[in-house]
């Protein structure tokens, strides 16, 4: 009998994970913030009774991994067991206990069968506005940030608490949207419930209980059996990136034990004044996905494959920077802590983990207005774009994809619909890429401007303007960002600027750094580099060495329509 | 002479190709292995089997339908023409950088896909259009011209051009046609503006570059092919199926190959459309499995599901991103990587894993005895007793269970203490399970219970799984037609003609302009009129109207149909209560207050459906088939165990005869496996009908 379950219990774990990925489209479909719809910036799972996450919608970033994990536990304690009934929605967005800033909305349904609780869904995203200052990195502390929603229930037995509404609706920018995604999250639990409660019922089970011990074992044994292939030791990283006014130095130390892997953030800068601080959960989160994809890509996320990576950090750092820190661009230092997790891990194991990449997301937002004396309508235009990713030891870096969040770009035909905004120029940025055996990523070329008449404020949040991606065994630095207005106006890497009108902002995106020693790199790749103009004729005699000769056949060939 | 009611249906798959030939009430088909270097050899062999057993020459045959993979084999494998693109200064990589995201975020040695057209091969002219269609750059003639001349050097032989919001306003693309036209007569131009009008770049550009890409090479077959049959005495019309479900003509097939990169699957769901038309269901769910990939399709009110975006040529695991998108009009399927040959392997959380590693033919699966050491499907198949070993495909093959034995025991046994019964069901369950759960995204997608639907089965595994299948999903009825082997051939021959035009223009239900929607979708009519004119002179053409409607602020379009009076006295209140209908349906309430907008409209003309025949449907089965005392042990996995069941021929099925679960149902092509929860009855046109038991 035991190996007759076994194939139920099988069945039902690709069921689990397919219930909570059909909750993941559901929101994307629904969601009214572009960062969820065009970028997958969400989340969805299922527990068991004890709040133990069982399965996790693959659609979503990394920056939910652990949150998610960690989310259901507050919400039991909070809300108490005594006081959750059917038909109940829970609700937060606090970044300590969510997912790290007030943008997240973290929502927690109970599902009943037959009267009993047997298990959680969960779902997170990030939404258009939550009021405060709007989305970016000047408040001095979150309270300034937007409107903050402790646990609390949402729904009562099935009724929507209506001055809860009423202070959301009074309280932010959008709220219709901002509502319309409240109840998109609820909607998405939902569905998630009904499924599980068909399997439950297709399998008669009254519990979990069952299922969730399978589950979880065999994970934990999957995942403590790569740690143990892991040699113990422990090796320490750092890396140092823009911060807002000051530069911060991230610095982290992993041990190797038997049952675990410690991470441990001491020393890493302060706390900023500026709103680029993380919640512990956050930087966890991306320390955790870092290490996972490099030793157990294949073992999904749950309570049980995630125990095993633990992350520790003094209070008042930047990546346990306590309440009320400003939180809301927590991303920026979030998106950095792979590099550096890597920087350490390499010394440890080689081979394995790329070199340094752009990191953090090139996301920009402009916020458009009429020029004096001119007619028309405001609007915000928030896009997503990226840098080179760092090349890995046996493949060149990705070109403009982003590593290691997993958004997607909107298309620019997309983005010049929301508002009146013209974007003249996106594509790869020729010599980004850092030389090596392997190159590193492209960044890309960005030109940003407006319709006739209209002027904007230019809300930026790069990193690697004064530290670009640092190289591996040999391999080049990445080209740093650039920003300025094409009359030659100098911007900042951060902070919201002024562009009047008839200007133009020219950006440039970080490349990925190189791996090995660019000399050693195949011939036939710097060919095709220099026919493709993934580099120039400089570089590829001043880095690769290749003859002028060789580079004029080159040239010859593309003239000629030749494939290289 | 030749003659209307004779036809002849030619599906170009990746193994065989299949022909199809209709006369007055008879149909005569074959299979023939395709034939690479010539496909159009195979064809010609085909035709003129299935023209002797029906004792005619083709100069009989009135008319010819033809579906094939060659479009999509070239994207595959990257065997298109030399191509270049030509595009807006500033946006030369908008094929390469794609969405600038990695499909699979678990995998540091990720690669992404090659464009199609590597980065030198991209030109860039200075122009530009904004988001309303007006001229901010004015395109230069000259420059355009100097671009022309470089392409005249480097020797291309198809052009793609492809500008910024060109889906607005083609004057600029049009231009530059004009310029490659005059220099250049013998390069084959496609522009974006009429290959794919529809906004986002990157699907945009991609589809136009694609249809470049195997413009000539679909050209030159098709001219072949016409040829070839004139030589063969053939007299009648060619006409091709697209991917929308319906057919064009030839010349309308070579300027827009892209059109036929999912002929072969709409084909299928065109046969199983049909089928319900004659069983008179309005909710069908066709279920095709073949050897490597199982494609599921809703079937609503007989018509496939349609969709204006696919992906073709997944590389990685066939994981949604890993393609390339294609903006055309297609009907909507799931595609994944389970057949019968899919391999099963066990994974570090010692989960059964099933596909998308497919054994192929080539060693096959371990009972084919040609060396696979890994199970497939077909090995779990055999030792549930599902397959007959010497009578696999009409005896064919002789399968080796005893390899299936070991290949299962060594793989999936061994290292989950599991016996070779318990294996072999647990991958049939782990293989089942995905196709369910694929049927069920699918069905969540689409705001549809699955419970009321029926399944409409074929393709050489789909029996074999499909009972079991409803048994996972709650549908309560399956058919299983006959001829399910060449199912895409037979549904060439049901296709309407058909074309869709669509364009994207933005526009708030607030800034609702009535009179430009009229201008819009006249000019959309007229044009997809033109095309289906071109093949029929004379049938009335029936309009489809579509919007593709979301509220502002979202990603997501959901498709809204309109009747011809909603589309062509358009007013805002009607559009909005339409969206709010369909939106509620999917997502279960609508959203106060917001805007909602138009972003993709599109009216599909096509000639009248054919008239079906209704089944005259047996309600009460007869006598109860014995099965002639032929029985064998097969594995029921509701029951978790063997039961013995009688085996039945197909051909031996009278109307009415009812076979009792658990039962085996056996025919040259495939197996009907009934499970003990159902009963199967033939039905007087052939199909077997399997129910639920009350």
């Amino acid at each position: 009998m035991t190996t007759q379950s076994n194939v139920s219990y099988q069945v039902m774990w690709n069921r689990l994970i397919s219930v909570v990925e059909e909750q993941a489209q559901a929101l994307v479909r629904t969601a009214f913030s572009t960062s969820v719809r065009e970028a997958g910036d969400l989340s969805a799972g299922v527990y068991d009774v004890k709040g133990q996450m069982l399965a996790q919608a693959v659609t979503g970033t990394p920056g939910h991994v652990n949150a998610m994990a960690d989310a259901v536990a507050h919400f039991i304690r909070r809300i108490g067991r005594q006081n959750i009934f059917e038909g109940d929605v829970y609700i937060t967005n606090d970044p300590w206990e969510g997912t790290g800033h007030l943008h997240d909305i973290t929502m927690v349904t109970p599902s009943f069968k037959n009267g009993a609780l047997v298990g959680f869904f969960a779902c997170t995203a990030h939404v258009v506005d939550i009021g405060g200052r709007g989305f970016g990195a000047d408040a001095a502390s979150v309270y300034e940030e937007g409107l903050y929603l402790p646990i609390m229930k949402f729904a009562l037995r099935g009724e929507v608490d209506q001055t809860l509404i009423q202070i959301v609706r009074g309280n932010v920018r959008e709220p219709d949207q901002l509502i319309g995604d409240m109840y998109a999250l609820a909607t998405c639990n939902e569905i998630g419930h009904r499924r599980l409660i068909d399997m439950m019922d297709e399998f008669g089970l009254d519990d979990l209980e069952g299922i969730a011990g399978f589950i979880l074992d065999n994970s934990r044994r999957a995942t403590l059996e790569r740690i143990n292939a892991l040699p113990k030791a422990e090796a320490s990283g750092e890396m140092t990136v823009d911060g807002f006014d000051t530069p911060i130095t991230l610095r982290v130390k992993l041990s190797v034990q038997d049952d675990r892997i410690i991470t441990d953030f001491a020393g890493t800068s302060g706390v900023d004044k500026k709103g680029i601080n993380c919640p512990l959960v956050y930087a966890k989160a991306y320390a955790c996905y870092a290490l996972k994809v490099a030793i157990a890509p294949e073992i999904p996320n749950n309570a049980a494959s995630l125990a095993p990576f633990e992350v520790t950090a003094p209070e008042n750092t930047i990546v346990n920077a306590p309440h009320p820190a400003p939180v809301a661009l927590r991303h920026v230092i979030g998106h950095l802590i792979p590099d550096t997790v890597y920087d350490a891990f390499d010394k440890m194991l080689p081979g394995i983990v790329p070199a340094e990449g752009a990191g953090c997301l090139c996301n920009f937002q402009v916020s458009l207005r009429p020029a004096p004396g001119h007619q028309g309508v405001r609007s915000e235009v928030l896009t997503f774009n990226s840098g080179g990713s760092g090349a890995r030891p046996a493949h060149d870096g990705l070109n403009a994809t982003a590593f290691p969040s997993g958004v997607m770009t909107m298309p620019i035909e997309a983005t010049e619909q929301v508002g009146p905004v013209i974007i003249w120029r996106k594509e790869l940025r020729p010599d980004s890429g850092g030389a090596g055996q392997q190159r590193g990523g492209l960044g890309q070329y960005m030109e940003v401007g407006a319709t006739d008449g209209y002027e904007f404020d230019f809300q930026a949040m790069f990193d690697r303007v004064d530290h670009p991606a640092r190289g591996r065994r040999g391999g080049g630095l990445g080209a740093p960002t650039t920003i300025a207005q094409d009359d030659g106006t100098a911007m900042r890497g951060k902070g919201k600027q002024f562009v009047p009108m008839g200007r133009k902002v020219m950006l440039g995106f970080p490349g990925g750094a190189g791996y090995g020693d660019p000399g050693t790199r195949d011939p036939a790749s710097v060919k095709r580099d220099l026919a493709r103009g993934y580099i120039t004729a400089q570089t590829a005699a001043a880095d690769y060495g290749m003859t002028a000769q060789d580079i004029a056949a080159v040239q010859a060939a593309v003239e000629a329509g030749e494939d290289i | 002479m030749k003659s209307q009611s004779v036809r002849l249906g030619v599906d170009i798959g990746g193994t065989f190709t299949d022909v199809v030939l209709e006369t007055d009430g008879a149909s005569f088909s074959t299979k023939v292995l395709t034939t690479y270097g010539a496909p159009e050899d195979a064809i010609i062999d085909g035709m003129h089997q299935v023209c002797a057993d029906a004792g005619i020459t083709p100069a009989q045959i009135g008319q010819i339908i033809h579906g094939t993979t060659l479009a999509t084999n070239a994207l595959i494998e990257r065997r298109g023409a030399k191509t270049a693109l030509i595009t807006t200064q500033g946006f030369r990589d908008v094929i390469e950088m794609r969405t600038e995201s990695r499909f699979e975020q678990y995998d540091l040695n990720l690669n992404l896909p090659e464009p199609l057209l590597p980065r030198q091969m991209r030109y860039t002219v200075r122009e530009r259009m904004d988001a309303k269609g007006n001229v901010l750059i004015p395109l230069d003639r000259a420059e355009v011209e100097a671009v022309v001349d470089r392409i005249a050097t480097a020797g291309y032989t198809s052009v793609a051009v492809g500008l910024i919001h060109s889906y607005l306003n083609d004057a600029h693309e049009a231009m530059i046609g004009d310029v490659l036209a005059e220099k250049l007569p013998d390069v084959m131009v496609s522009l974006s503006s009429e290959v794919s009008p529809q906004m986002r770049e990157y699907e945009r550009f991609n589809t136009v570059v694609a249809n470049a890409y195997i413009k000539p090479l679909m050209k030159s077959y098709l001219g072949r092919l016409q040829g070839r049959l004139r030589d063969e005495g053939v007299a009648c019309n060619i006409f091709l199926m697209h991917s929308g479900g319906g057919i064009i003509s030839i010349e309308s097939a070579a300027e827009f190959p892209v059109r036929l990169v999912e002929s072969g699957p709409a084909g299928g769901a065109v046969f199983a459309a049909n089928i319900a038309a004659r069983y008179g269901l309005d909710k069908v769910l066709s279920f095709d499995m073949g050897g490597t990939t199982a494609k599921i399709c809703l079937i609503k009110k007989q018509t496939p599901k349609t969709s204006r975006v696919f992906e073709v040529a997944r590389t990685y695991r066939f994981k949604k991103g890993s393609g390339m998108p294609i903006s055309i009009p297609v009907i909507d399927m799931v595609e994944i990587g389970a057949g019968g040959g899919s391999l099963a392997h066990v994974d570090a959380m010692r989960q059964i894993r099933v596909g998308p590693e497919s054994a192929g033919s080539e060693p096959g699966p371990a009972c084919y005895g040609r060396g696979g050491d890994k199970p497939a499907v077909t090995d779990a198949d055999l030792v549930l007793g599902k397959l007959d070993p010497a009578n696999f495909a009409g005896g064919s093959i002789t399968l080796d269970t005893h390899n299936s034995e070991a290949a299962l025991a060594s793989v999936l046994g061994d290292p989950l203490k599991m016996d070779v019964a318990t294996s072999a069901f647990g991958l049939a369950e782990v293989v089942d399970e995905n196709m369910a759960n694929a049927a069920r995204v699918h069905a969540v997608e689409n705001g549809e219970d699955l419970s009321d639907y029926t399944m409409i089965a074929f393709g050489g595994a789909a029996p074999l799984h499909a009972g079991r299948l409803c048994e996972k999903l709650g549908v309560d009825r399956l058919l299983v037609p006959p001829g399910a082997g060449v199912g895409s051939a037979i549904g060439f021959l049901r296709a309407p003609f058909s074309f869709e035009a669509n364009r994207s223009v933005y526009m708030k239900l607030s800034d609702f302009d009535a009179d430009a929607i009229k201008t819009l979708l006249t000019d959309l009519q007229q044009e997809a009129t033109g095309f289906v004119r071109t093949c029929d002179a004379e049938s009335p053409i029936l309009s489809e109207f579509k919007v593709y409607m979301r509220y502002t602020g979202q990603g997501w379009e959901i498709p809204i149909s309109l009747t011809e009076d909603q589309a062509m006295q358009p007013d805002a209140t009607t559009f909005q209560a339409r969206f709010e209908e369909d939106y509620t349906k999917l997502f279960g309430r609508p959203v106060a207050g917001m805007d909602i907008e138009i972003t993709v409209w599109a009216v599909n003309a096509t000639t009248p459906p054919e008239q079906v025949e209704t089944v005259a449907q047996v309600e009460v089965p007869g006598q109860a088939r014995d099965g002639a005392g032929r029985t064998r042990d097969l594995f029921d996995p509701a029951k978790a165990g063997y039961v013995s069941a009688a085996i039945h021929q197909r051909d031996q099925m009278q109307t009415g005869d009812l076979a009792t679960g658990p039962a085996i149902i056996t025919e040259d092509e495939t197996t009907i496996i009934v499970p003990s929860s159902r009963n199967a009855m033939r039905q007087s046109d052939g199909c077997i009908d399997v129910k639920a038991k009350r």
